[in-house]
């Protein structure tokens, strides 16, 4: 085995290492203020009274800067951006299920609720905020 | 690369070699990762069907507001921040392990495992810490027409609506022996439970300021069962990667590495030690943003 190479004997192809940190490092502050911008919005959706829409749609904006942050660490962290096409895709499309998975299993606990309060008017009353009390929850299942 | 794969196109899948161009141990952890994604996956998203199943959920601002020293003062996501950057902190010294790696460079190898190992216990104490100060704070709570004081448990949760009115102070008369030795610990908690356990039960309403008193409903329950599943489970995954970067620093300072020719090792623990950061994201995303 080439002793320079620093890999495993099964490598067919060798990449010459990256010689710098300079993507690690930029990297870092791409993560860095991703997750400031985040804690921003949070501090803005806690501090200013906004109305539901303005909220939801900050917390969609913080869910994509979250997928954003993991696409950093493991397109550059994890080097799986290095890897071979075919190989990515082994790893990144089982993952496609989780669209499926997400949606179904939150709309599934959003129906339950709103079954719930059309058939246990007592849980409505005891449970439902005051202000939400007379809009009907199926048009508000994100709460 | 492309050229080169093309050129030995037959023999790719014949055995002998890699298809992938991947070492296997880097390849199988890449899957195990997947499979552990799925496990994390599934456990965020059944949280996430329980809270879409509710008509009310805490505020997470509310329950997460606490600081080490910083007593009563409401700073939320304050301490999550800091843990969150602790782990993208050790996220960036493992990452120059590998890269120290590639270029079989020891000393560095060997330094930046050190300080991702900080890192973890780093991040392992605050969470001791949070889990510490949520089971045992004492919480006002509102229960079958009298006062109760609770801490977040994974039977109980003291972060239900606000409860305001003269209807505290009728609950306050309802209210046992022992459930009122709780609430004014609350005020005066310079007094141990046995000094106030000795007062009457007239003496103790006296102590009890019910307008400082913030009293709320019981919150759903399945929060804290969730709540400390979901970050124990990660917290599981730090300890294990905390355990692993030792080992790894171990045979790297004993040159096992420098024999093989390569430190390839240091690679997969790299992989599990982000997939730990990768997590963290998510869960940081569901319990303390939204």
């Amino acid at each position: 085995m080439d002793n320079h190479s620093h890999t495993a004997s099964e490598i067919t192809v060798h990449h010459a290492p990256s010689e710098g940190t300079g993507r690690i490092w930029k990297t870092t502050i791409i993560l860095s203020v991703l997750t400031l911008i985040e804690l921003g919005l949070g501090f803005l959706m806690y501090f200013t009274d906004l109305p539901n829409w303005v909220d939801l749609f900050l917390k969609g904006v913080i869910v994509i800067l979250t997928m954003a942050k993991a696409y950093y660490i493991v397109s550059i962290f994890m080097h799986l951006g290095d890897e071979i096409r075919n190989m990515i895709m082994t790893i990144v499309m089982p993952l496609l299920l989780f669209v499926w998975f997400i949606a179904a299993f939150l709309w599934d606990g959003g129906s339950y609720r709103t079954m719930r309060n059309r058939y246990d008017k007592h849980y409505e009353q005891t449970t439902l905020d005051r202000e939400m009390k007379a809009a009907d929850t199926a048009t508000h299942p994100l709460h | 690369m492309a050229q080169t794969a093309v050129v030995q196109g037959k023999q790719w899948w014949g055995g002998g070699r890699s298809p992938f161009n991947v070492e296997y141990g880097k390849l199988m952890m890449w899957y195990f990762l997947m499979s552990d994604a799925f496990t994390f996956g599934a456990f965020l998203i059944s949280y996430g069907t329980i809270r879409f199943s509710q008509n009310y959920w805490p505020d997470p601002n509310v329950v997460f507001n606490a600081f080490p020293g910083a007593g009563h003062a409401n700073l939320p996501l304050a301490f999550v921040s800091l843990m969150t950057f602790i782990l993208i902190i050790s996220s960036v010294t493992m990452v120059l392990a590998v890269h120290a790696g590639h270029h079989g460079d020891k000393k560095g190898v060997v330094k930046w495992m050190a300080w991702t190992i900080v890192g973890g216990f780093a991040f392992l104490s605050c969470q001791a810490w949070e889990w510490t100060h949520m089971i045992t704070a004492e919480h006002a709570v509102l229960a079958n027409g009298s006062l109760d004081v609770v801490g977040q448990t994974v039977r109980v949760n003291p972060w239900g609506a606000d409860v305001h009115g003269p209807i505290i102070a009728q609950a306050l008369q309802n209210t046992s022996h022992e459930g009122l030795v709780k609430l004014a610990h609350i005020e005066h908690g310079d007094q141990s439970f046995a000094q106030l356990g000795a007062m009457t039960d007239t003496q103790l309403r006296g102590m009890i300021d019910l307008n400082k008193l913030h009293v709320r409903e019981m919150g759903p329950v399945a929060f804290g069962g969730f709540f400390y599943g979901i970050t124990g489970f990660h917290g599981f995954h730090v300890f294990s990667g905390v355990v692993i970067n030792i080992i790894m620093l171990v045979m790297a300072q004993r040159d096992v590495f420098e024999k093989r020719g390569h430190y390839l090792m240091i690679e997969k623990a790299g992989l599990y030690w982000h997939f730990v950061d990768l997590v963290w994201v998510f869960v940081f995303l569901c319990f303390y943003l939204v």
